[in-house]
């Protein structure tokens, strides 16, 4: 039952290594979206698929390499957890945009 | 363990809780807070997405953002995040030295985030765009401001910590507040990639 000092909790495991590597990839992924909109010509669509995948593979860089996040079993129930979160999170903003997006169809 | 577990009497722990234990329920404890934390700010996500198209005649986005300014905000929130990690790095190898220093450029840098967006506030109220002018500038206040008073939250806890790490050293109910201020302060660092794809980029484009 002994635990060792580093997984019992999310914050402090990690290595000089992990942090750098999520701060560079952090960077990159901040660069590139915002390089885009301010510098490049490129179609609507284009930009805001680049927008979105790039903030969520940050968000997961973060979540990997700052907070610890791992499928070991020290961090089950914090996944579960985040995961559920997400779940209402999609219900919570995906339904309101859908019905308010119908309104607003509806209502012009 | 378990059979341990379950022959005490209720309301009784175990003596012999392990300390490491303790830590890792609090921590669990306070990841589900960021959880609910999380939900509400999905709440003014969703207002913000509703809203981000209602300008009444007001200024929009692409006229009032100024994206190289957020980028350096973005950049010292990121900093910020490393520089805290790096303090739990020392932390861990018990240097308090390095665990305050590391603490104190976290502070400096928030404290830069917070100036920063705290004048963006000014000028865009000075000029006539604050949060009465319309549908979208309410939202967007709302949903940027509440980021901006949890980075403002953080700042006072890590305050209190540099307090507590200086009056009692590095203990272990100091060193799992640390802990969990640095879940707070990387789960404030993922709200904001949410805020500047959404609201900023998003609204330039």
């Amino acid at each position: 039952m002994s635990q060792s000092h580093g997984n019992a909790s999310g914050a402090t495991s990690g290595s000089f290594a992990s942090y750098a590597s999520g701060f560079m990839l952090s960077v990159l992924l901040t660069a590139i979206p915002f390089a885009l909109v301010m510098h490049s010509e490129m179609s609507r669509s284009v930009t805001l698929f680049v927008i979105f995948s790039a903030a969520i593979l940050q968000i997961l860089v973060h979540l990997h390499y700052f907070l610890h996040l791992d499928t070991s079993s020290s961090m089950h129930w914090n996944v579960l957890a985040l995961l559920l979160t997400f779940l209402i999170m999609v219900l919570f903003v995906g339904g309101t945009i859908w019905i308010m997006y119908n309104l607003h169809y509806r209502m012009m | 363990m378990t059979e341990s577990a379950t022959s005490t009497i209720d309301g009784m722990t175990p003596a012999e809780a392990p300390h490491h234990d303790v830590a890792a329920t609090q921590s669990l404890g306070f990841w589900f807070y960021l959880m609910s934390d999380l939900i509400l700010f999905s709440a003014l996500f969703a207002t913000y997405a509703v809203m981000s198209r209602s300008f009444a005649g007001g200024p929009t986005g692409k006229e009032l953002f100024h994206l190289p300014a957020v980028f350096v905000e973005t950049m010292l929130l990121l900093c910020s995040s490393a520089s805290f990690g790096l303090a739990m790095l020392a932390m861990r190898g018990g240097n308090k030295r390095a665990v305050l220093t590391g603490l104190l450029v976290t502070f400096l840098l928030g404290l830069g985030f917070v100036f920063m967006e705290v004048s963006e506030f000014r000028d865009l109220i000075l000029s006539g765009a604050g949060p009465q002018r319309s549908a979208f500038l309410s939202a967007f206040f709302t949903l940027v401001g509440a980021h901006g008073a949890h980075v403002a939250c953080g700042l006072i806890w890590m305050a209190v910590m540099l307090g507590q790490m200086v009056a009692k050293g590095l203990t272990r109910p100091v060193q799992s507040r640390l802990m969990r201020l640095g879940m707070f302060w990387h789960f404030l660092d993922i709200v904001w990639i949410g805020v500047f794809s959404v609201v900023y980029l998003m609204g330039v484009m």
